[in-house]
């Protein structure tokens, strides 16, 4: 059995990491403290944590003028609000004047499950991208996400962390090397390859185990870094394999899979085939549930392989 | 019907509609009890008595409108549409279930009859609430908009945006409502953030301001019946209740935000709403 542990608690822990080494971090929450794990920080260092209120709007701006005197401020929410609701807060308060905010949302993805598509959280990667200046990092498993916390906090310019609410599985070790932007080969393989993010690397990695039994080679890159994107690991592994598959637990248009087809096609347009949701919102339902009706496991996945290496020709 | 007659028969309403809050999270397994019951009463005043509507035709275009701008409260609504007659009351027992049209916040486009408009990310419903109220003055349709907000939420910037536009457009057939249990989920409201003094800052944007007792009939209505009669200003009526109202162990407690009682836990509060 893997360990399961909640990507959030990962934040949780990086937050507090990050306090300890400096004591210009400090953290915000929109009444959302113990949901985000800003809770941690918050007992750990109570004088540099502040309650926003319900206010999400006004977080993002107190949180560029703490920035202002040199402080680095956490902001804390769900993703639905932490990219949606304040999206043009974020746009020109913090990309437009490059300010020193990162911002973390939690309960990406539809994994949150019973609370339905107002908290589901699935055009972040997307909205977030889009802006100039941001950096968008959506790490796979908790201690993933604690190393992209602390260097979150560690990059200057406004960067935004996506994690999520439920227990995954732990799929990194506390010594695998994490550098921002830099993405990470977490299988090889010489058919096909897969670039995954969040939960998706888990669910990519198990399709390849599955594909080896069918005789198919396929290569897992944990792309856990959106913006700025690793263009080098993505035209290596287009020139090697000659074919491409993307995995993200998020809205297909403008996402993850979006992001790699841009830089594929500037050098090697392979086929690539894109598993994410197709252009709908979220709804209630147990994440499995959700997970399978989105058509997000690795036998969607494992589709999408013999999908791809059908147009490879 | 007399007065208390009247309010005799809302009560029971009340009652029962707070026994199909529990039931309804129980089944879930999930959800925001506390705030549910506190503004029980008033949903239910304004969909038994106050509220001029239609359940066999509920797109009516002289209907009063009912905004749940906080979403999260929605078992409440849900009970008091079915009970009205808008669907059937075993469809209470879906709610927050894969294919359910009583989505975990109340959704517009899942077929649900009776809600108007998605809700669910706080602070958005007054703004909401005053386009209606203006659509409608401009139809030249004598219709009200009733918009419920939590005490928490009014924390959110966009309330305020939306209070000033109400007073600055004269929009006297909207009523708001804030449901004033002193709570929201990081703990009191005055620790969190506080938004008091209430009355004073709604009045300071230029609205008519009624202070009542939110879980008494009696005073809810009357409330109701004096904000029709206001002219040239919008109304709000600051209402103090108790989150969690009804049920003994979830009474004023900040914990019974937003999780579903145990089904052992749903016993005594079924006891505690049947002896009510
Ligand atoms: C924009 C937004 N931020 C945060 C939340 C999460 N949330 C749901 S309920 C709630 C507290 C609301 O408190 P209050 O308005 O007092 O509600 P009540 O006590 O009536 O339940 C919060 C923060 C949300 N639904 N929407
Ligand atoms: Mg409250």
């Amino acid at each position: 059995m893997v360990e399961m542990k909640a990507t959030r608690d990962g934040y949780g822990e990086g937050l507090v990491a990050l306090g300890e080494k400096n004591p210009q971090v400090v953290v915000l929450s929109a009444d959302l403290t113990n949901s985000t794990r800003a809770s941690m920080f918050k007992k750990r260092f109570p004088e540099r944590f502040f309650t926003m209120g319900v206010a999400e709007a006004d977080m993002i701006g107190t949180a560029g003028g703490l920035s202002l005197v040199g402080k680095i401020p956490f902001c804390c929410t769900l993703g639905v609000f932490a990219s949606g609701r304040v999206w043009d807060q974020v746009r020109v308060t913090i990309c437009y004047s490059n300010l020193n905010v990162k911002i973390g949302g939690s309960h990406g993805g539809i994994s949150v499950g019973a609370d339905g598509a107002t908290h589901q959280s699935i055009e972040e990667i997307t909205l977030m991208r889009v802006l100039p200046n941001m950096k968008v990092v959506v790490p796979c498993d908790a201690i993933e996400t604690r190393k992209a916390t602390i260097q979150a906090g560690e990059v200057s310019g406004p960067v935004y962390i996506r994690f999520g609410r439920s227990p995954v599985p732990i799929i990194t070790t506390k010594d695998t090397p994490f550098i921002l932007g830099k993405a990470i080969t977490m299988r090889k393989g010489k058919d096909v390859a897969i670039f995954a993010c969040g939960i998706m690397v888990y669910e990519a990695l198990e399709a390849a185990k599955e594909l080896d039994k069918k005789g198919i080679s396929a290569g897992v890159i944990n792309l856990h870094t959106v913006k700025p994107i690793d263009e080098e690991i993505i035209f290596k592994a287009a020139k090697e394999t000659g074919a491409i598959v993307t995995a993200e637990e998020h809205q297909l248009s403008g996402g993850f899979g979006s992001a790699v087809t841009e830089v594929t096609v500037k050098q090697y347009p392979v086929p690539v085939e894109m598993v994410g949701i197709k252009d709908h919102f979220g709804k209630s339902g147990s994440p499995q549930e959700l997970i399978q009706d989105f058509g997000l496991t690795r036998f969607d996945i494992i589709k999408a392989v013999e999908k791809v290496l059908k147009r490879k020709g | 019907m007399k007065i208390n007659e009247q309010t005799k028969k809302l009560d029971e309403i009340a009652r029962q509609v707070r026994k199909n809050i529990i039931e309804m999270l129980v089944q879930a397994g999930s959800g925001h009890p506390g705030g549910a019951l506190s503004a029980c009463d008033i949903m239910v005043a304004l969909y038994f008595s106050v509220m001029r509507h239609n359940p066999q035709n509920p797109q009516w275009r002289e209907r009063d409108r009912f905004i749940l701008s906080k979403g999260h409260s929605c078992p409440a609504m849900y009970a008091c549409l079915a009970r009205a007659g808008y669907f059937p009351l075993q469809e209470l027992s879906t709610l927050r279930k894969i294919g359910s049209r009583l989505q975990g916040h109340p959704s517009k486009t899942d077929g649900l009859p009776g809600i108007e408009v998605s809700t669910g990310s706080l602070g958005q419903g007054l703004s909401i609430a005053n386009g209606i109220a203006l659509g409608l003055k401009l139809d030249r349709i004598g219709a009200r908009v009733y918009c419920l907000m939590g005490d928490g939420e009014i924390e959110e910037g966009q309330i305020w945006e939306a209070a000033m536009a109400a007073s600055h457009y004269h929009i006297d057939n909207l009523c708001g409502i804030v449901d004033n249990n002193g709570l929201q989920i990081d703990g009191t409201i005055d620790e969190i953030m506080s938004p008091n003094p209430i009355s004073e800052k709604w009045k300071a944007f230029g609205w008519n301001t009624i202070e009542i007792d939110g879980n008494k009939m009696e005073e809810i209505l009357e409330a109701f019946a004096e904000a029709k009669t206001i002219k040239r200003k919008p109304t709000v009526i600051i209402a103090k209740t108790i989150k969690g109202k009804g049920v003994s162990f979830m009474e004023n407690a900040v914990e019974w935000h937003g999780k579903a009682p145990s089904k052992e836990q749903a016993k005594v509060a079924l006891k505690d709403l049947e002896s009510s």
